[in-house]
């Protein structure tokens, strides 16, 4: 996927060892090697002791496997893996505070219902919506809802699984054979 | 057994044979001081600064190619060791640096003397932890040891908050390493190394590009064998010089920014590079894009991210230098047996060889002329013996050190490379000097450099280490003042210090050193006959030397290594045509 910026976005799935500072040993090295994060979400495993990061970075193909030998060489990173686009199940959720008073309210359900979100909140002038899908999707129903006018919005950035039988510890990435 | 944080702190440091620790004491890491009192087979350096603790560390490890420890306590013991953590970083120098930190109640509650010191080192150490359960103490301090001193050695920083320390624990050594994420590629593949002798053997013009990583990986015998059976000539970079005989034939010597003629030229003009544990660095390549143009490339080093990162390559090898060059050797050995010998390179060896008789270092001292700092580095290097370690900070002394010194072994030349830290020298060549006590040590230093650590001075004459600092003074911020000549229209800025202050004769003695001086040419050699005499103390040097004086060869930053400037005069003869080397 391209961006505005001349790199092109990459989904990253690491596999860390849940200690303190871990996340900022990544944060940093990114900052450090200068190269941007899109988005990033943490979260346990299927296993104690290990957390997922899910990290969008808008960065070409070269300096992708620059960043991504220099993730591995943490000592807390397990494996890192580098979905190749189609090759994934990406999803994020939305919280999205939208105007939505007098003739603004039925159009703001109707995309509601078009998109398959819910109406998580209600105030007199707002509808609060939650929505989930792929970031495709999102951006879709944010394009629309921008009409209307956004209060307020927040996202949990992208969270990614490999397509098929294998988990990410049985996968090869792409990016850091020698 | 029960015993307190502090006692398995040193407990483990003794499991990890530990010999010395430089260090300096603290509210925050007293607890650990306290069992020394006991007796412990490890010998605590108390140093004068916390940077001089660090560089001491990283002069041990270089000279032993043991895990140098350094030792500081909280806050500000701490932040003074970043310098030296980094330099070990940019070097790949191991060294565990163990810091006090305020009682874990009060992390986080600007306490006197706390600072984040992992939050501030971690993108400086390989690795470093905090451990908040005296319990993880052992498994920390061998983890700690493990990875500074494995895969591409490196920094490791422990804190130790001091209610850890004070804790009353129990003692268990971990039977194994348990680092899932921390599984270093030390073995070369043979599909690898097969790919690679074939290019050596189809090779009309090889060069063999050995950085730090040999040195690292203590590879210098099969190195020796390579270069030999294989007839391949040799460049040492800064960081490996000694790794291969200076004397020998197939030796160049130093490439890069100031590196002389025929290694720069052998690289511009190379059709293959045999890159062994070495970066691409920018002092070395110059301008990138322009970098050994027609040069196909096998590139070795234990750190998979080095591989590709500036240059491309057409074989890549992961693994340790040892493994990957006994590798090679062996493939190579068998296929030019197969063969009937190594291919005939002569007239490569040749036009080197032509190279190297027409563009040599060159300095011009006069008999009565100025003091030349090449001059002192050539007489203190003629009347010095095989086993001398050199060591040298950075700038323009560190250069005619490399230059002029002729390194025949490995770990007799200690510096600050990557880093380039000004006051490296006088604290790396103690620490050299304790792990190598029977050898002779000379740092070479600058003036500018000189006076950022020569407190460890006091250090060296109260615990009875000493060594030699040969000061090339020249009263400037030499290389600084090199760049504004060259680049800045000589609008010096910045950079006069004054040769006569401090006098440096005086310094030394005032620190129980014994302080000389040379300021002509004909004072030199016995200046350094009793510098060399001296045993039981340190010794000043303070050669006043001309300022005028530059360092070349010289490639300006950022242009290509084409554009190598010879002398002051300027002339590039590689882009004269009668001078047109072949290719």
């Amino acid at each position: 996927m391209s961006n505005g910026n001349g790199g092109t976005l990459h989904t990253l799935s690491v596999l860390v060892e849940d200690k303190p500072g871990v996340l900022t040993r990544v944060a940093g090295l990114f900052s450090a090697r200068g190269f941007n994060i899109d988005s990033l979400a943490v979260g346990p495993t299927e296993s104690s002791g290990l957390s997922r990061m899910t990290i969008v970075v808008n960065v070409d193909l070269k300096p992708l496997e620059q960043v991504t030998k220099q993730l591995n060489k943490l000592i807390n990173v397990i494996k890192i893996l580098e979905h190749e686009p189609g090759s994934a199940v990406e999803r994020e959720l939305m919280l999205v505070k939208v105007r939505a008073s007098g003739d603004d309210r039925a159009r703001v359900m109707e995309i509601a219902e078009v998109f398959r979100v819910n109406v998580v909140d209600v105030t007199h002038a707002t509808l609060t919506l939650e929505a989930t899908g792929k970031p495709e999707k999102l951006e879709a129903l944010l394009s629309l809802l921008g009409d209307h006018g956004v209060v307020e919005l927040s996202r949990t950035g992208r969270i990614a699984l490999g397509r098929g039988d294998r988990g990410i510890r049985e996968r090869v990435l792409r990016a850091a054979n020698d | 057994m029960t015993i307190t944080g502090a006692q398995a702190v040193l407990k483990a440091l003794e499991q990890e044979g530990v010999e010395v620790i430089f260090g300096i004491p603290g509210g925050a890491s007293m607890p650990i001081y306290d069992p020394l009192v006991d007796g412990s087979t490890i010998r605590h350096i108390l140093c004068r600064h916390e940077q001089g603790a660090g560089h001491a560390a990283e002069g041990y490890a270089w000279a032993t190619g043991k895990v140098g420890v350094c030792m500081a306590t909280s806050g500000p013991g701490g932040t003074n060791l970043v310098t030296p953590i980094a330099d070990a970083k940019m070097d790949s120098v191991p060294i565990v640096a163990i810091t006090g930190q305020v009682p874990t109640p009060v992390v986080g509650n600007d306490a006197f003397q706390e600072a984040d010191i992992t939050g501030i080192t971690m993108p400086i150490t390989k690795h470093n932890f905090l451990v908040k359960d005296p319990a993880l103490i052992p498994e920390t301090v061998r983890e700690a040891f493990h990875i500074a001193s494995t895969g591409r050695p490196g920094p490791v920083l422990i804190d130790l908050p001091k209610d850890v320390l004070l804790a009353e624990t129990t003692w268990s050594w971990p039977e194994r390493i348990d680092l899932p994420g921390y599984r270093p590629t030390t073995k070369g593949n043979q599909r690898q190394i097969v790919e690679a002798v074939k290019l050596i053997l189809a090779a009309e013009r090889p060069v063999l590009y050995v950085g730090g990583g040999t040195i690292k990986a203590n590879a210098s015998e099969e190195l020796f064998r390579l270069a030999t059976i294989g007839r391949l000539p040799v460049v040492t970079t800064l960081m490996a010089r000694g790794a291969f005989p200076d004397s020998h034939e197939l030796c160049l010597g130093m490439p890069g920014m100031h590196g002389n003629y025929t290694a720069v030229t052998s690289l511009q003009k190379a059709d293959l590079l045999i890159a062994l544990g070495t970066r691409f660095d920018d002092r070395v390549t110059g301008k990138l894009a322009a970098f050994a143009p027609n040069a196909k490339v096998i590139h070795a080093d234990v750190d998979p991210a080095e591989i590709g990162k500036n240059r491309a390559v057409d074989v890549p090898i992961v693994g340790d230098c040892l493994d990957v060059i006994a590798k090679l050797v062996a493939e190579l050995a068998k296929r030019q047996d197969e063969a009937g010998g190594a291919p005939d390179r002569s007239a490569w060896l040749g036009q080197l060889a032509e190279w190297q008789r027409r563009y040599p270092y060159r300095y011009d001292q006069q008999p009565d002329g100025p003091l030349k700092p090449q001059f002192c580095v050539e007489r203190l290097r003629d009347h010095a013996d095989e086993d001398t370690i050199v060591v040298a900070g950075v700038g323009q002394h560190q250069m005619y050190a490399s230059q002029y010194w002729a390194f025949e072994r490995p770990r007799h030349w200690i510096n600050s490379g990557g880093l380039g830290t000004m006051g490296f020298a006088v604290p790396a060549a103690m620490g050299a000097k304790v792990g190598q006590p029977g050898e002779r040590v000379v740092a070479i230093d600058g003036d500018g450099c000189f006076q950022m650590t020569a407190q460890e001075l006091a250090t060296s004459n109260t615990e009875k280490i000493p060594f030699i600092t040969a000061i090339l003074n020249n009263g400037y911020l030499g290389m600084v003042r090199q760049w504004q000549e060259l680049f800045f229209d000589e609008r010096y800025s910045g950079v006069y210090l004054n040769p006569d202050v401090p006098d440096y004769v005086k310094l030394a003695e005032a620190y129980g050193a014994v302080g000389l001086r040379a300021d002509s040419p004909d004072e030199v050699d016995a200046v350094i006959e009793k510098a060399y005499s001296v045993e039981d103390r340190s010794v000043v040097i303070d050669f006043r030397v001309d300022p005028r004086e530059m360092v070349f060869p010289m490639i300006a930053a950022g242009t290509s290594n084409d554009d190598i400037i010879l002398g002051p005069e300027g002339a590039t003869p590689i882009s004269d045509p009668t001078e047109a080397p072949i290719v």
